[in-house]
């Protein structure tokens, strides 16, 4: 019989079929995507958190345990497992080595991202590349790979796992590790999830997934359905603010659009309705897909004048353009006369200062609500530029709750043979909020536990 | 211009889109000097398009790693896009203008060129030897074509070839704005065109071939070609030298320096770009252009078969085959300058000047202030 079967065919399934392997174990993995669309959402990702007590190749400085612990606990607000999230930062430490044994090249950060460069490592290409450097490890050594096998049943005996079964096929083995993402590519599910608002509207129709189209979430619901405990809200979800022409599926980074703190963003009626300028941009991006998201019809338009043009990352799509503040609304359809008080009340409240773009500056609006707190500049200079934003859900955190070993508990107790790895149970760490490069931390270090755990149980259990 | 709209006709337009798509990613920028050189931009004009394009090396690392590429709607290919582009500069600053067209039918062109430049010396063998089989008494090559005849036919068309090459990279430096160069940069370009860095993937483990394997066999294999043609020139040089300024006529002994850096730089040629074709034909389909495949091919072709009839020449100096080989190969070896600048061999002069252009561009500061650097 087959020691390990691997559901998914991401970065933590991937982790977790390399390490049941290396420990001895015969492995399947089971990827639902074709090959030329395998990967899942780790093709689109592009760095791992790392801690790090001194500087190493490609990070500077030193990121040590607690610092990383703070900024978890900060960006969830407290809404995380302490012990798993510890354990998370502590293999972060660890992981590298491994990583480069496989393939995985890393390189300095990117252009646009030197923010990072203490506290993430890129992977050179990407995420696609990771995802290609380990399935030829897995290949080379003797990990059975198959495409295009979408598992929509796992059978339990109890708390012990038995099978897994693709429409008519049912594949046995004596352990069984669960990576196959969470469920944002679920549209139906995102919609009931976010229900309907006070102003009748479904907001979850507005998202648009920034990643893949396979995390349909149905291994995820029948473990639920089976009395395997969950972990976390179905509406909580790393979500991006991105161009309302992305793509519904698969826009990934390049849909992002950055020049939110240089500007100002109006909802639909015109008005604004955040600080702007609240944090670096990097550290409030994935916030602001969930304000979008709040607002009527789901949209927002960010707008600069030419001061900002040349000072953020290019997006993917040129913005609508126009002369005046005028054509401009004319351009995004928003109702011109509020759109203009809300322009002209935020030129007046700017306050003088020292633009610069790289510090929390002195730019700031002076009784204005909601206030811009920094990189406050009137918006006086055309041509003005405005992109629509709606929110872009890049991955959800309802997931089955795990331990220290990433076994799947039923009742409250751990299961002997099933464990879980990656987005599936990232919600044990990640309640809510985000940090960059986390969700590659929690894949790549619980992927290998629950290798590891996988193949043990495998052997016991023979 | 929509970066994400759908593939546009003109290869320099749809260069630029997919740039576009690259520059709000940007995560290829380790691989190769494309992506930082884009960095640098953030709208990409045809003479952007042409310098990024010949700057890229066609190793395929961002087509394998690249989350866009097809069956991507974004459908970005950049290997493929830019293989396009460079072929169309390498056409629009040929000189003369109206032999631009040799690039769009080039198989032919170098058939041509190849049975013509054969057709002639065989016409002038038969004409002046009076036979094409059987061994001159002496033993040389000059008792079937005189040296004063070789000279004054092989002079003049690499004259030229020398002069429609550098005009077509002069006007493609004018056009991309190259600027005054310095010795760092210079010495920097000629480092990386000599080592072809670029073939590296940026971890030094090589480019890829028939699929997401890392492979260092390009780079081999085409240091081999290089460095085999640049050594065979070599010995013609010095054979230059011995014949005027000493009075030492060939032919030369096999251990004597002509021969030696001859028969090393054509065993290397051979070597070199008969691997080169087997790798050409066995290329992943998504990074090669498939209309270009008879400039390719005919090209490592013509290597081949100049660096074979050398060597072959070499060992049956004696033999009644001289007078057909000697033919053989200088028909080759006229083939191959008569198209220097309307083919292939392009490339080596317009990726050089793309080289030298990043290396004087990346000194300088970058207009751009990207807020993200903070």
């Amino acid at each position: 019989m087959l020691d390990v079967v691997v559901v998914g065919g991401g970065n933590a399934a991937l982790c977790a079929a390399l390490t049941a392997r290396e420990a001895g174990a015969s492995v399947l993995l089971l990827e639902a995507a074709p090959r030329e669309w395998r990967g899942g959402n780790s093709s689109h990702t592009r760095n791992l958190r790392c801690m790090h007590d001194a500087p190493q190749d490609v990070l500077t400085d030193a990121y040590p345990e607690e610092e990383f612990w703070l900024d978890l606990r900060a960006v969830t607000g407290g809404r995380t497992d302490e012990a798993l999230a510890r354990l998370a930062i502590r293999e972060s430490a660890r992981c590298r080595d491994w990583m480069r044994w496989h393939g995985v090249r890393f390189q300095p950060s990117l252009s646009g991202t030197l923010h990072l460069s203490r506290t993430n490592a890129f992977f050179m290409g990407g995420g696609k590349a990771l995802v290609n450097a380990y399935y030829r490890s897995a290949e080379a050594l003797g990990v059975a790979v198959r495409y295009d096998v979408a598992v929509d049943a796992v059978e339990c005996a109890g708390d012990r796992f038995a099978a897994v079964r693709a429409g008519a096929e049912r594949i046995t083995a004596r352990a069984c590790v669960l990576a196959c993402g969470g469920f944002e590519s679920n549209r139906d599910w995102l919609r009931q999830a976010w229900g309907r608002n006070a102003r009748g509207e479904w907001p979850a129709d507005a998202f648009a997934i920034r990643g893949t189209r396979f995390n349909q979430g149905t291994v995820l619901r029948a473990l639920i359905d089976a009395g395997a405990d969950a972990i976390g809200d179905p509406t909580q979800a790393h979500m991006v603010a991105i161009d309302a022409r992305a793509p519904l599926y698969d826009g990934g980074i390049c849909t992002r659009v950055d020049c939110v703190s240089l500007g100002v963003v109006v909802n639909r009626e015109g008005e604004r309705f955040h600080d702007e300028g609240e944090d670096f941009w990097p550290k409030r991006y994935a916030i602001w897909g969930r304000l979008v998201a709040l607002q009527p019809g789901q949209v927002a338009h960010s707008v600069i004048d030419a001061k900002a043009v040349g000072r953020f990352m290019p997006p993917v799509f040129p913005g609508a353009r126009a002369d005046t503040l005028e054509a401009l609304a004319g351009q995004l359809g928003v109702p011109c006369a509020p759109f203009l008080d809300t322009v002209r009340a935020f030129n007046a409240a700017c306050r003088p200062g020292a633009f610069d773009h790289a510090v929390l500056d002195d730019c700031a609006t002076e009784g204005l609500v909601p206030p811009k707190t920094h990189w406050a500049r009137p918006i006086d200079t055309p041509p003005f530029f405005g992109y629509t934003l709606k929110p872009g859900v890049t991955f959800t955190y309802l997931g089955l709750r795990v331990d220290d070993r990433a076994a799947v508990h039923f009742g409250g107790r751990p299961s002997a043979n099933l464990f879980a790895a990656g987005e599936i149970m990232a919600g044990n760490v990640l309640g809510q909020g985000y940090t960059a490069g986390v969700g590659m931390t929690i894949g790549t270090v619980f992927g290998r536990i629950a290798g590891a755990s996988a193949a043990a149980a495998a052997r016991q259990h023979g | 211009m929509s970066s994400a709209a759908a593939p546009d006709e003109s290869p320099e337009a749809e260069a630029a889109r997919q740039l576009g798509i690259c520059n709000a990613c940007r995560y290829c920028e380790g691989y190769c000097a494309v992506f930082p050189a884009m960095t640098r931009r953030l709208e990409f004009a045809p003479a952007d398009v042409h310098y990024l394009a010949n700057l890229c090396h066609n190793c395929g690392a961002c087509l394998h790693a690249c989350q866009y590429a097809p069956p991507h709607a974004f459908a970005v290919n950049v290997p493929q896009t830019m293989a396009r582009v460079r072929r169309d500069t390498w056409a629009r600053f040929a000189w003369p203008r109206a032999l631009a067209a040799a690039y769009a039918h080039n198989g032919a062109v170098l058939g041509i060129a190849l049975a013509a430049a054969l057709a002639g010396f065989l016409a002038l063998a038969a004409g002046r030897h009076g036979a094409l089989w059987g061994a001159p008494a002496t033993g040389s090559f000059y008792a079937v074509f005189p040296h004063g005849l070789m000279v004054a036919l092989f002079g003049p068309v690499f004259g030229f070839a020398l002069l429609a090459l550098g005009v077509g990279v002069v006007r493609f430096w004018q056009e991309a704005a190259g600027g005054p160069v310095r010795a760092a940069a210079a010495g920097e370009a000629a480092g990386h065109a000599l080592a072809l860095t670029y073939l590296g993937g940026g971890h030094g483990e090589g480019c890829h071939e028939t699929d997401e394997g890392w492979s260092l066999w390009r780079r081999r294999l085409h240091h081999l070609a290089f460095y085999g043609f640049a050594l065979c020139f070599a010995a013609t040089s010095v054979a230059t030298v011995y014949h005027y300024g000493f009075g030492w006529v060939a032919p030369y002994g096999w251990t004597s320096l002509p021969k030696v850096l001859g028969t090393a730089g054509g065993v290397a040629l051979v070597a070199g770009s008969a691997g080169l074709w087997w790798l050409r034909v066995r290329r992943h389909p998504g990074h090669a252009v498939a209309e270009h495949r008879s400039m390719d091919l005919g090209f490592v072709a013509l290597l081949l078969l100049t660096g074979a009839s050398g060597l072959l020449l070499a060992l049956a100096r004696t033999t009644a085959a001289m007078p057909l080989l000697l033919c053989l190969h200088l028909g080759s070896v006229m083939a191959f300058f008569l198209t220097m600048p309307y083919g292939k061999f392009a490339h080596g002069v317009y990726r050089a000047a793309a080289l030298l252009k990043w290396a004087v561009e990346r000194r300088q500061p970058s207009r751009l202030r990207l807020g993200g650097d903070a």
